[in-house]
């Protein structure tokens, strides 16, 4: 077992470190920063000068031996726009991306189960089946076409929310958060149900499918022959039952819940929120390397680690996988 | 008797019948084969060569729905901000959406069957390295995937394409190891051992054609996914180049018009959009009822 999750680490190590040469030199592949850093009027001696300032003058291998030294002491460079530490830039705007994640989190939770609930009770229901409907919708649609829709309708044409940015700030802990204010929480809906409706979709889905399942078990019968009120059945019985699966799906598997992360890059350009994602795709567009590479280390870092603890926790919840490994 | 010979039937027709059960499926597959047939004839139904800068005015720029331009034309679906005819960008747009999206799943379709394939035929190492690469490729959301990709890479349709083709393989060779591991045991592969055939027509002519129906379900699926991911990508501003804009750089051109109320420049982009991909969807969900064999009537 503790063989077993030692190489598993050891493995994820090597993962690690051949994404960092894959993306330093995939990176170094893309244009020349030098065009667009430099202004043309400067002459030779001055280019030179900041060249050699940037490390560019130095051969790649070298480079990337500078880039994992450093990186091994915490330094991902310095943004060539912002002329800051790429890995502060991304830290500052950690907190807005952080706060849009789990108010989507929160609400696949609290819009998914209560619709799942009641198209499972309802199945054949219009309403049951338009739930249904809608669900295959919010899998299929590319969210930032939803996103668009969102701002037409709610921000254009009704005029009920602001369409972009994140509002006014109320800072706490030295960080601003928008969920603080009125303003900034309004400024929030949409980017969150934006973000939320995959995941909303999903819990949905499951709990309905739960649902169904659990209604016809005989402990289902005997509650309701108890003469239990039917609020009570469903809400304490039959709930408790189908929430195992949907908590292992947000829970356990946390890939999916940190994926908003990833996903996180559609809805804050939609909605023009000042996050993490926002970040890289501007980054991307004035070749910001420094940035580029510190933001895709993170998340490659994020992920090898998220799916580490999974596997361990499964071995270590699940017997049948840790008699599967050995054979 | 001939009428009796005519309706004899075979496993096609009985797939076809099948199939066209459900009238939403029946009903998708048209409009996918209208959206296709836009796209591929677009340079003859478009009333305007987008790419022509000679043809366009900017005097008609963002003009709404229905509008007439400066020589008596009418735009029915109105002008982008370059005065571009929206009616005939989308047209070439869409046609840039398919070719990507079918284009990207068919070469997907021919790595990954490939490699998984090969990686139930060899088992052993072979088999846990190609396996191990995709679990690994698998982990990561296909939009940051593909997004790595892109940022490494740049722009372009041919990196665009490239980028979903590395995104897409994993999942053909995921399923066609799984069915092809299965289909392995079957008697008709040792009837063939026992012949004496060489193993790469053991490969691909018993093996392969056995793995078909859900590989012709996951291509469905796929060619749907492709298009929403490069739509997504190109909205982001990584995708296409704006020389060649697809429906989601068309979308993203209307983007900031649209906060003042010109909606159409965004709007049927992402109509011509939805309904594609939602055609498609429903093609792929009846294929999938019909050729699950656990479903099997």
């Amino acid at each position: 077992m503790i063989a077993w999750s030692i190489r598993r680490l050891v493995q994820a190590c090597f993962v690690v470190l051949a994404m960092t040469v894959i993306v330093f030199v995939g990176v170094h592949v893309i244009g020349n920063p030098v065009d667009i850093l430099i202004s043309p009027e400067a002459d030779q001696a001055e280019r030179a000068r900041i060249i050699s300032n940037l490390g560019l003058d130095q051969p790649l291998w070298r480079q990337y031996g500078y880039f994992l030294y450093d990186a091994l002491h915490g330094d991902l460079g310095r943004s060539f726009v912002f002329n800051e530490p790429a890995l502060k830039l991304i830290a500052q705007r950690m907190p807005a991306t952080l706060e849009l994640a789990v108010t989507a989190v929160l609400f696949a939770m609290f819009l998914g189960v209560p619709l799942g609930l009641y198209a499972g009770l309802k199945p054949d229901g219009f309403l049951g089946r338009a739930i249904m409907a809608g669900s295959i919708l919010g899998f299929s649609l590319p969210s930032f076409w939803v996103g668009l829709m969102l701002i037409m309708v709610f921000a254009v044409q009704l005029g009920w929310l602001p369409s972009t940015g994140r509002g006014q700030t109320e800072t706490l802990f030295g960080v601003p958060w928008s969920f603080l204010t009125v303003d900034g929480l309004r400024h929030m809906l949409m980017p969150a149900v934006n973000l939320a409706l995959f995941n909303i979709s999903l819990v949905l889905r499951l709990t309905r499918a739960g649902v169904r399942e659990t209604l016809p078990m005989d402990f289902v019968k005997f509650a309701r022959a108890k003469g239990l009120s039917p609020a009570r059945v469903i809400f304490v019985h039959v709930l408790k039952n189908i929430m195992i699966p949907v908590v292992t799906v947000l829970g356990l598997e946390l890939g999916s819940t940190i994926a908003f992360i990833a996903f996180a890059v559609v809805t804050e350009s939609v909605f023009a929120w000042p996050g993490m994602g926002k970040l890289i795709i501007d980054s991307i567009n004035v070749l910001d390397r420094p940035v580029i590479v510190a933001y895709l280390m993170m998340i490659v870092l994020l992920f090898v680690a998220i799916n580490l603890v999974v596997d361990i926790l499964y071995m270590l919840l699940d017997p049948r996988v840790r008699l599967e490994r050995k054979s | 008797m001939s009428a009796t010979i005519a309706r004899e039937e075979t496993p096609f027709r009985r797939f076809v019948s099948e199939f066209a059960a459900s009238r939403l499926a029946l009903l998708g597959l048209v409009v996918f084969v209208v959206i296709a047939l836009l796209a591929i004839f677009a340079s003859l139904i478009a009333p305007q060569n987008p790419y022509d800068l000679a043809q366009l005015d900017i005097m008609d720029g963002r003009l709404p729905p229905g509008s007439k331009s400066m020589v008596g034309y009418t735009y029915i679906l109105g002008t982008d901000d370059q005065g571009r005819d929206m009616f005939s960008g989308m047209l070439y747009g869409l046609r840039i959406s398919l070719a990507v999206g079918v284009g990207s799943a068919l070469f997907a379709a021919v790595v990954g069957t490939s490699l998984g394939l090969l990686a139930a035929w060899l088992g052993g190492r072979a088999d846990s390295a190609i396996m191990r690469l995709v679990d690994l490729q698998l982990s990561f959301p296909s939009i940051l995937v593909a997004l790595m990709i892109l940022a490494m890479l740049g722009k372009g349709v041919m990196n665009v394409l490239l980028a979903l083709v590395i995104v897409e393989w994993a999942y053909y060779a995921r399923n066609v190891r799984a069915t092809a591991m299965v289909e392995r045991q079957r008697e008709y592969i040792e009837a063939a051992e026992c012949l004496a055939l060489p193993r790469w027509r053991i490969m691909f002519r018993h093996l392969l054609p056995n793995c078909l129906p859900p590989l012709i379900v996951i291509a469905t699926q796929q060619v749907a996914r492709a298009i929403a991911l490069e739509a997504t990508l190109s909205f982001l501003g990584l995708g296409v180049p704006i020389t060649e804009p697809s429906l989601g750089l068309l979308i993203a051109n209307g983007y900031q018009y649209m906060l003042s109320g010109k909606y159409w420049i965004s709007f049927y982009p992402g109509i011509a959009l939805l309904v594609t991909i939602m055609s498609i969807n429903l093609v792929g969900d009846q294929l999938r009822d019909v050729l699950n064999p656990r479903l099997q009537r």
